[in-house]
């Protein structure tokens, strides 16, 4: 008899799983426990264990697909004759492993007066959520005739007290019957969508709720506020050439932690930025001529290894752009270390992960330590450990092809350098115009802790470096 | 930064009782001799192995949807049976929700254990008729229950002693320190006994105490002893001789089996994001049943053939939960009402009849 596995909730509320990867396939004996798949939840990897014994006949969910807890993901052949067989569990029916969703007697009776069918789980406290959509309500007796009342106080009550019918005539025995009237019931908004909805002037009556049973969502106000009263006709076809005219991408992830950084800084820090325009031709002869030495062997040589150094250098000779500004303790903290952030682009957006401890590492060091941070982000690897505690961010924008930019404090340290890209330009040597490497620096900093004398001195000395790396020995 | 708790300001390093090696040597301790016959040892063994396929069976379960959450005992298995073997038949037990060992000791049928977890009952045993207290969820609660329940068996003069169960994390809950309290300045008969698992779900023991959790006892007045969690040996005799004192007058002890919890906090949570396998694989060495096997082994008190059998066992016994657990029937809608309170209560049969008729507005079957 064929026998199916439904996806269980492994953990508590859980509504859905990733198939990692399958141990049997097609044709495998299987038995009691033994481990046939691993899924991902929201919270785990988990192996499952086969609830049969038997022969796998299909499975019913590929690798990387996400299943529906409660969804088939596995059949198996228990060598059972039919349902009447011998191997059918008593009690229960024996496919029906995984207990079907609460009936609508489960349910908090308040919900019932507004069925209106949902696309999605509904989430529980534990359990796998109710899937409405799929889910049957049990069937209510039809009123014998017309009022309500009688069926339900002629329910013997003889042991409640006197006053008792009248209170059971208010229970929901008998829910208000929905969709048989075309008018539409109350709105359902909660009172703070009210209140928005009284504030911007929005009719709550006109809109069509997308919330849970209808309900009228903050959204669907601010929605309805913000859309054009009527668009003029013969304005839309020009403009959007077969595609919508907008998209509306949810704010979450990795861009809402930026935005929350990016605002928190550039709100709390008052910025500042200088730039410089500077000849980095020894720079990138310097970075050729180290990429030939032994010791660089297998790590990335770049020219943002270089500015690393030089900025570590100058973090050095001027500890005050290394600190950070703790409002609270009305303290200004100055680091004798140094957790150089990059900032790096990654699929999931920006990321700022450091490498810890760069002042103490050694050049192919910290070229190796640049190389496995970038890598590790690209593959949207970085922990959070990776990205919390650094001091000052490098932010290398000359990959894109820009000469510069005003950068933003990550929050909490003192600085940002950001490098432009490297290009042959027309530079003026010794009264002569001649091509070299040219590349433009920009420093923001927090000018609550850093001058402009300080800035500046911190950007030249990156500056010089630059053009001649030499000095880098000279001032390490 | 980690902070090594050994390091408290008493710099003493802590005293661990052990009767048995790692590698299954039989040490001597001077204050707790132990003589075990060859049925007595064998008998441990059998619990043991039992209780873990139990665990093992209840974790498939929860992974098959059977059951809602399972807390496992799995690393623990020694500290339970060690400590509820202690017990007589009149001490009680009040446990937390991972002591499926120490329900074994006390004669509960695995399968009743079940019926929380699937959802079908509230606890399914009778806690007068086993001496052991059904599941308490919240954290350390269970512990000012023991203590007065202990005060009430002090009061009536009875020669019983009870013991009450908790982790690491409990600790740092008020009502523990309560409990402490009240036990010391009334002298309660009562044994404190803390498994030390290291996690209280993902937060270290570090984050507890800076000093080994045995001697917190000290400062509330009482004895503490740490114990080897891992070692039934060591555990039994160590709670044999706090609950022979408590029932001679001579008040509390705090127990603190040093031990591990080898899986998930409960089947909810995922451990690799929060421990380091190294850890994992240092404690797999210390195993209890394996090194209660190798002591036996050396000195002869099982063979291969007592070892099979034993295993043969738990997987009949596992089917046969399996299977039970199954066929738990669903309750009985209106039991809700049942055993809210002793006496007739006329809002609540108001609730009854109102809850009656409503169902009654359904069609199928009955109510």
């Amino acid at each position: 008899m064929r026998r199916e596995f439904k996806l269980p909730d492994v953990g508590e509320g859980l509504t859905e799983a990733e198939i990692v990867r399958w141990h049997v396939k097609p044709g495998d004996d299987v038995k009691v426990n033994q481990i046939i798949v691993e899924i991902e939840t929201a919270k785990a990897v988990v192996e499952l264990p086969c609830p049969f014994d038997g022969v796998v006949t299909d499975l019913l969910a590929q690798e990387g697909q996400t299943v529906d807890v409660g969804v088939a993901i596995i059949a198996v052949d228990d060598g059972a004759d039919g349902p009447a067989g011998p191997a059918a569990a008593p009690g229960r029916a024996a496919e029906d492993l995984v207990p079907s969703p609460p009936a609508e007697g489960a349910v908090e009776p308040g919900v019932h007066g507004s069925p209106a069918p949902k696309e999605e789980r509904q989430p529980v406290l534990v359990g796998y959520g109710v899937k409405t959509g799929a889910t049957k309500r049990r069937p209510r007796k039809q009123p014998a005739a017309e009022p309500a009342a009688p069926a339900v106080s002629e329910t013997p009550v003889a042991a409640a007290p006197r006053q008792a019918p009248e209170r059971v005539t208010e229970t929901p025995a008998r829910p208000p019957v929905p969709s048989l009237s075309p008018q539409r019931a109350a709105v359902l908004a909660k009172p703070p969508v009210r209140k928005l909805a009284k504030d911007l002037g929005i009719d709550l009556a006109a809109l069509t709720g997308t919330g849970p049973h209808g309900t009228i969502t903050r959204e669907d106000v601010r929605a309805a506020a913000t859309a054009p009263a009527e668009v003029p006709t013969g304005v839309t076809a020009g403009v959007t050439a077969g595609g919508p005219r907008e998209e509306r991408i949810p704010i979450k992830g990795v861009r809402r932690a930026t935005a929350q950084a990016m605002v928190a800084s550039a709100f709390t820090a008052p910025h500042v930025t200088e730039f410089l325009q500077l000849d980095v031709t020894e720079t990138v002869d310097a970075v050729r001529r180290l990429r030939e030495l032994p010791d660089f062997a297998g790590v990335k040589v770049s020219p943002l290894l270089l500015v690393a150094k030089a900025l570590l250098v100058a973090a050095r000779r001027h500890p005050m752009i290394n600190s950070s500004w703790d409002d609270h303790a009305q303290e200004i903290v100055v680091k004798h270390y140094v957790n150089l952030g990059i900032a790096a682009a990654t699929p999931r957006g920006l990321v700022v992960p450091n490498v810890k401890d760069a002042h103490a590492l050694s050049l192919p060091g910290l070229a190796a330590a640049l190389g496995e941070l970038t890598e590790t982000a690209r593959a949207g690897r970085t922990q959070p450990a990776d990205m919390a505690g650094g001091t000052i961010t490098i932010t290398n924008v000359g990959v894109f092809g820009v000469d510069t930019g005003t950068p933003i404090l990550n929050p909490g340290e003192a600085a940002i350098l950001a490098v432009g890209q490297i290009r042959d330009l027309p530079w003026v040597v010794d009264g002569q115009v001649v091509p070299r490497k040219v590349c433009t620096l920009a420093l923001s900093f927090d000018h609550r802790i850093v001058d402009g004398e300080l800035g500046s001195r911190v950007l030249r000395a990156v500056g010089d470096m630059l053009e001649d790396p030499l000095r880098m020995l000279v001032w390490s | 930064m980690t902070i090594d708790a050994s390091r408290g300001p008493q710099a003493a390093p802590p005293e661990l009782v052990q009767l048995l090696t790692p590698e299954g040597e039989r040490v001597e301790h001077p204050d707790y001799p132990l003589e075990l016959t060859q049925d007595e040892v064998r008998g441990l063994y059998r619990d043991l192995t039992l209780v873990r396929r139990f665990d093992l069976e209840a974790v498939a379960l929860q992974r098959q949807g059977e059951l809602g959450i399972w807390a496992s005992l799995l690393g623990q298995e020694a500290a339970q049976i060690g400590s509820g073997r202690a017990l007589t038949d009149t001490d009680m037990a009040f446990p937390t929700y991972r002591e499926h060992g120490v329900a074994w000791c006390r004669g509960v049928d695995p399968v009743k254990l079940l019926g929380l977890f699937r959802g079908v009952n509230h606890g399914g045993w009778d806690p007068a008729e086993h001496n052991f207290h059904l599941y308490t969820i919240v954290i350390g609660s269970q512990t000012l229950h023991a203590v007065g329940y202990a005060m009430g068996v002090q009061r009536d003069d009875a020669e019983a002693a009870t013991i009450v169960y908790f982790g690491d994390g409990a600790t740092s809950q008020g009502d523990v320190n309560e409990a402490f309290i009240w036990a010391s300045v009334f002298n309660a008969p009562v044994v404190f006994f803390c498994q030390n698992n290291q996690w209280a779900i993902s937060e270290p023991l570090e984050k507890q105490t800076r000093i080994p959790l045995y001697r917190r006892a000290s400062g509330f007045g009482f004895p503490g002893v740490r114990v080897d969690g891992n070692d039934v040996l060591a555990c039994l005799a160590v709670t044999r001789q706090a609950l022979a004192n408590a029932r001679d007058g001579q008040g509390p002890t705090l127990i603190e089996a040093y031990t591990y919890r080898m899986g998930a906090h409960t089947t909810t949570d995922d451990p690799t994001r929060y421990r380091v396998a190294s850890e994992l694989e240092a404690w797999k060495l210390k195993d209890p049943i394996e090194r209660l096997k190798a002591y036996m082994f050396k000195n002869r008190l099982a063979d291969q053939e007592f070892f099979d059998a034993i295993d043969s066992e738990a997987d009949t016994l596992a089917r046969d939960m399996r299977k039970r657990c199954l066929e738990m029937p669903d309750p009985d809608p209106m039991a809700i009402f049942d055993h809210v309170y002793r006496d007739r209560h006329l809002l609540l049969e108001e609730e009854r009849d109102q809850f009656a008729a409503y169902l009654s507005t359904f069609e199928g079957e009955g109510r």
